[in-house]
């Protein structure tokens, strides 16, 4: 019997561990002599407040909504994947080698075959620790911890080997042909003749994380295959005595996970940069873990946890200038209250909260 | 290149190992405990970061070093105090808890650090007396001056490094110690190999781990300390440069064993000193030998390790499971 309703786990908890997650945060902020209510302020003013910054807002949540998403899967599997910052790095590698291979005549041509060098990239990287966990009995945590270093090692050495770009000093590649440039969001609202801004970085990326969220939904609640990684993750003892194969589990799980991480390339790198860089993923693997956690790990709520961290993202850049005490770091500082108190101290809030209910029904404790 | 020359080479890059192993080996030693008591502990690289803002920041505001050593112990066992509640009294995942701590020391390190000193996250240079300096140890000159071979690898290697170096390396005939030859010791491995039985024996599974987790608090303290006031003279953001996550890597290939531990933490030393002093290595004008895979070579062997393609590392059975107590 499950001790609370439905609407209580779905919402009243996360609620509560987002309110203390942010009033620890405003409490730091008030300990260096600041306003925390000002500051909340001018974040959600430098998120929402122009066109141009909500197209950046749109754009970080994008980055978000695909790590979250692979996070999520591989928490569905009982796999902790804190490796979605290597795999968007080596999937970065596949975009990049897809478009610079040809003259790419349109991007509508272009995108198909980067997502599929992308995710491929991502999925083998991703692929390798699930092995070693199926087969070698390696803690994925540890192993996708480790190739996060290797895949950094790796993108040093590609891009200041075959990969890089003979015009510049910099670790980059050349820049893709005009043929792959996606449309931003500014391209495609004009078709509709909304104003939107020419700069912002956001583009068709969005719609693409958003039919991901939409087929992840529909893998692990509507296939077979998305049955059976619940299964597993819910009691793996129990799926093995169903007839279903923990290695082949554990292996498609992963790949399907870092595959969703390496879509982030397809924002970053197609939509955003252009080029292959060496920092483009920029901390949202690790990101992704917080999107989950708070997203309760469905594909719903981690749009809207994406969302609100691709707000606290672009926002946290705005306290610059009105709040120049207060470092942009005080994101990073919200985002890991938010873990502590919605991943780790789950059970601090839920106790109390079930006790509640139990209580509020005439039941005994 | 002559034997002298090759020579000076050798001793400097012996040197160079000793600097960056210390830190490697207070994180690695700190998980040690940690993890033989059950506590998967990811968050060693948020705790040597705060320990390295907040020991920079006291030694530059009180001029006392040891004060600021303290301040880095402090902080970092605040650090140890959020993970033992959530993972320990809350029963919450140690991972995600870890991940938590480095999350909120890259931010709390810069805010703070920003607001404090008005330098973009960093502290000012340490003066002086508020930072640690070189001790010669005795015969150092002597012996560098009679005795060929030896002497000068006594003076140049073994002598003439910060005291926390030296506090370090006697850390690990320690941890040996209290590990296997005391009766805290065993406890607090059999806490993390069998929970259930040792608290069928009336031994609180809880005040070991929590021994444990404070002890890598220290530890790490230490580590953060000496990043900040011996390796460095000062705080920069960021400045853990993943170190936490190297001495992750040790602690498995050490097969979380406090000697092994100091082999392996001198071994991904001397790979980092490498790293740094000859950057492409030419072999024999065959071929060439990129900086960035001796970089990755540590994560490169722990994950060889780890998967027992080469010697099994077996971690400690109970680790990542939060103790239930049977009613």
């Amino acid at each position: 019997m499950d001790k609370i309703p439905r609407w209580a786990d779905v919402v009243l908890i996360p609620l509560i561990s987002l309110t203390l997650a942010l009033t620890a945060s405003g409490l730091v902020v008030l300990a260096i002599g600041e306003n925390p209510f000002q500051a909340v302020w001018v974040i959600i003013k430098g998120a929402l407040g122009t066109a141009s910054n909500i197209g950046y807002t749109l754009y970080y949540a994008t980055n978000y909504m695909f790590t979250g998403l692979a996070v999520a899967v591989a928490f569905h599997a009982r796999m902790f994947n804190i490796g979605g910052e290597g795999q968007a790095a080596i999937s970065g590698v596949g975009v990049a080698v897809v478009l610079l291979a040809f003259d790419w005549p349109h991007w509508s041509i272009a995108l198909p075959f980067a997502i599929l060098g992308g995710g491929l990239f991502g999925a083998m990287w991703a692929a390798i620790p699930a092995y070693l966990q199926a087969k070698r009995d390696s803690h994925i945590v540890i192993t996708t911890i480790m190739f996060n270093y290797i895949a950094a090692a790796v993108m040093g050495f590609l891009l200041n080997g075959i990969l890089k770009s003979p015009e510049t000093q910099n670790a980059e590649t050349l820049p893709f042909s005009a043929g792959t440039h996606l449309p931003t969001l500014h391209d495609m609202l004009a078709v509709v003749g909304i104003p939107f801004s020419k700069h912002a970085p956001a583009n068709i990326s969005l719609f693409l994380a958003l039919l991901c969220a939409f087929l992840v939904w529909f893998l692990l609640w509507r296939t077979r295959l998305g049955y059976a990684i619940r299964a597993f993750g819910h009691s793996p003892g129990a799926a093995k005595y169903a007839g279903i194969s923990a290695v082949k589990i554990t292996i498609i799980a992963m790949m399907i996970s870092g595959a969703l991480a390496g879509m982030l390339a397809i924002n970053a790198v197609m939509g955003q940069q252009e080029r292959l860089i060496k920092e483009f993923v920029e901390g949202a693997g690790f990101v992704g873990i917080a999107v989950a956690l708070m997203g309760r790990n469905h594909p719903i709520g981690i749009i809207i946890a994406a969302l609100l961290f691709g707000m606290l993202a672009q926002g946290g850049f705005e306290l610059l200038w009105d709040m120049p005490n207060i470092s942009k770091e005080v994101v990073l500082v919200i985002q890991g209250m938010i873990i502590l108190f919605t991943g780790a101290l789950d059970y601090m809030v839920r106790g109390p909260v079930e006790r509640l209910f139990v209580r509020a029904r005439g039941g005994a404790v | 290149m002559d034997i002298a020359q090759s020579f000076l080479q050798f001793i400097v890059t012996l040197d160079m190992t000793i600097r960056l192993s210390v830190v490697l080996l207070l994180a690695c030693l700190a998980g040690l405990y940690s993890e033989r008591a059950g506590i998967f502990d990811i968050g060693l690289e948020g705790k040597l970061l705060i320990s390295a803002f907040f020991s920079a920041a006291v030694s530059y505001e009180t001029g006392n070093v040891w004060l600021g050593v303290l301040a880095g112990i402090a902080a970092s066992m605040l650090f140890s105090l959020i993970h033992g509640i959530t993972s320990i009294t809350y029963r919450g995942n140690q991972l995600i808890a870890g991940v938590a701590l480095n999350f909120l020391a890259s931010g709390l390190t810069v805010v703070i650090g920003h607001a404090w000193f008005k330098k973009g996250g960093q502290t000012p240079a340490l003066p002086n007396g508020a930072r640690f300096h070189e001790i010669t140890l005795p015969f150092a000159e002597a012996m560098r001056e009679n005795v060929p071979f030896l002497g000068t690898l006594y003076a140049d290697v073994i002598s003439g490094h910060k005291p926390l170096v030296y506090i370090t390396f006697l850390l690990v005939p320690l941890t040996w110690w209290i590990l296997f030859r005391t009766r805290f010791g065993l406890r607090l491995r059999a806490v993390g190999e069998n929970p259930a039985s040792v608290d069928t024996a009336g031994v609180s599974v809880i005040k070991y781990r929590y021994a444990a987790v404070f002890i890598a608090g220290v530890l790490c303290g230490l580590g953060g300390a000496y990043l900040a006031t011996s390796q460095a003279a000062g705080f920069g953001r960021e400045m853990s440069a993943g170190r936490g996550y190297i001495a992750l890597a040790a602690l498995i290939f050490a097969k979380w064993r406090p000697w092994y531990a100091l082999m392996a933490c001198l071994l991904f030393g001397l790979l980092e000193a490498i790293s740094n002093l000859y950057p492409n290595i030419n072999v024999f004008d065959l071929f060439e030998i990129p900086v960035q895979f001796t970089q990755a070579l540590p994560y490169i062997l722990t994950v060889v390790i780890l998967a027992g393609f080469v010697g099994k590392a077996v971690p400690p059975r109970a680790g990542g499971e939060p103790y239930v107590k049977e009613r």
